[in-house]
């Protein structure tokens, strides 16, 4: 079976690993009671890491719009192949929705965002204490969607692994011996 | 005191127009903030208690006195809890030291609408010398008083212990003032 560019395999495996690590420092840092320097420490690298995601995300969609990915295998019925389209389309809009709503959360807590600590990026709206509470919840929300639907979205490729084993996982598998699944 | 007696016996001779009274502060036209940068993010705090005792004639600016006290518990980082950190002993000591004091002991006039002002600032129980230049603009009755003082946080122990760390709050801490004050 025909694989996805090295391209699209290597954003998707970096999307990936910085998306679960930078889930993962929020539920840490949210947990730190009060304020401590290793609190804010990890509040900044959640944001350098989720604005990273944001990039990254922008440039896998271009990358998508030009590369259109390998086919899925002839008898995979068609209510799945619905189904892999809708969630991959909800991923994509939740690459974006989660850093951007997560940045404007930043920005209504007067936060400015300094990547890595040396550019500062646009302050698109004002510091807005009503509006604070609303973004962080939507924040924590599209999270949890997120981490519903990778999940559902790993099962699945786990199911065509073990039980379809018709190689549509190994399709974005980054090594060449996976190639012996098949 | 000298220079007040000054300042009466210079009244008296030249009439009620020039002496130097007391101007009442329009809290609402003004405020006192402080911006800091943590791990390089500017960050600004205001201070939502605060008074301006500030005696100012223009026509004899060297005159003039002003005493400034900020409530150190009413510092406003825009986050409940981190309202709460900043009141703690690592920071403001506010239980302790509930104000913060500016007490001027020179203001010499600096050219066109400019000040230059001289005095001690007490925050947390220790006190500096500072210098910092103001501008003065009249406002219809009104005078307004603005200028910046920058600090260094550590010289007056705010951030004790694991916050000494200046990579993460910079010891550089800029004291923004606007005072609105009229007879």
């Amino acid at each position: 079976m025909q694989r996805y560019s090295s391209v699209a395999i290597a954003l998707h495996w970096m999307i990936a690993i910085l998306i679960i690590g930078t889930f993962t420092l929020g539920l840490v840092m949210t947990d730190i009671p009060g304020l401590t320097p290793t609190k804010l420490r990890y509040f900044s690298w959640h944001k350098w890491a989720g604005v990273t995601v944001l990039a990254l995300a922008a440039l896998r969609l271009l990358w998508r719009l030009r590369s259109r990915p390998p086919a899925y295998p002839a008898h995979m019925p068609t209510w799945q192949r619905h189904a892999a389209h809708s969630l991959h389309g909800l991923l994509y809009v939740l690459m974006f929705a989660v850093p951007l709503s997560g940045y404007f959360y930043s920005l209504a807590a007067g936060v400015p965002v300094v990547y890595f600590g040396v550019f500062p990026l646009p302050t698109l709206i004002e510091a807005d204490a009503a509006l604070k509470p609303t973004l962080g919840a939507l924040h924590y929300w599209l999270n949890m969607l997120l981490a519903a639907l990778v999940a559902v979205h790993v099962l699945a490729a786990l199911k065509h692994l073990l039980f379809d084993r018709d190689g549509v996982m190994q399709r974005m598998l980054p090594s060449s011996k996976t190639r012996s699944f098949r | 005191m000298t220079s007040l007696r000054f300042l009466l016996a210079a009244a008296l001779l030249t009439g009620a127009a020039a002496h130097a009274a007391p101007l009442k502060t329009d809290l609402a036209k003004s405020s006192v903030s402080a911006t800091f940068k943590q791990m390089n993010v500017p960050v600004e705090a205001k201070f939502k208690t605060f008074s301006a005792q500030i005696d100012y004639d223009a026509a004899r600016p060297d005159a003039s006195k002003a005493t400034v006290d900020i409530g150190t518990a009413s510092m406003d980082l825009g986050d409940a809890e981190y309202n709460r950190e900043v009141a703690k002993k690592e920071w403001f000591n506010t239980a302790q030291f509930p104000k913060a004091t500016f007490v001027s002991t020179s203001i010499k006039a600096a050219g066109a609408d400019k000040l230059n002002v001289a005095g001690k600032l007490t925050i947390k129980g220790k006190t500096a010398d500072v210098a910092f230049p103001l501008t003065v603009k009249t406002a219809g009755k009104q005078q307004v008083f603005e200028g910046q003082l920058p600090i260094k946080r550590l010289a007056f122990n705010i951030g004790e212990g694991e916050w000494k760390d200046t990579s993460m709050v910079a010891d550089e801490v800029v004291i923004k003032f606007r005072v609105t004050a009229g007879q």
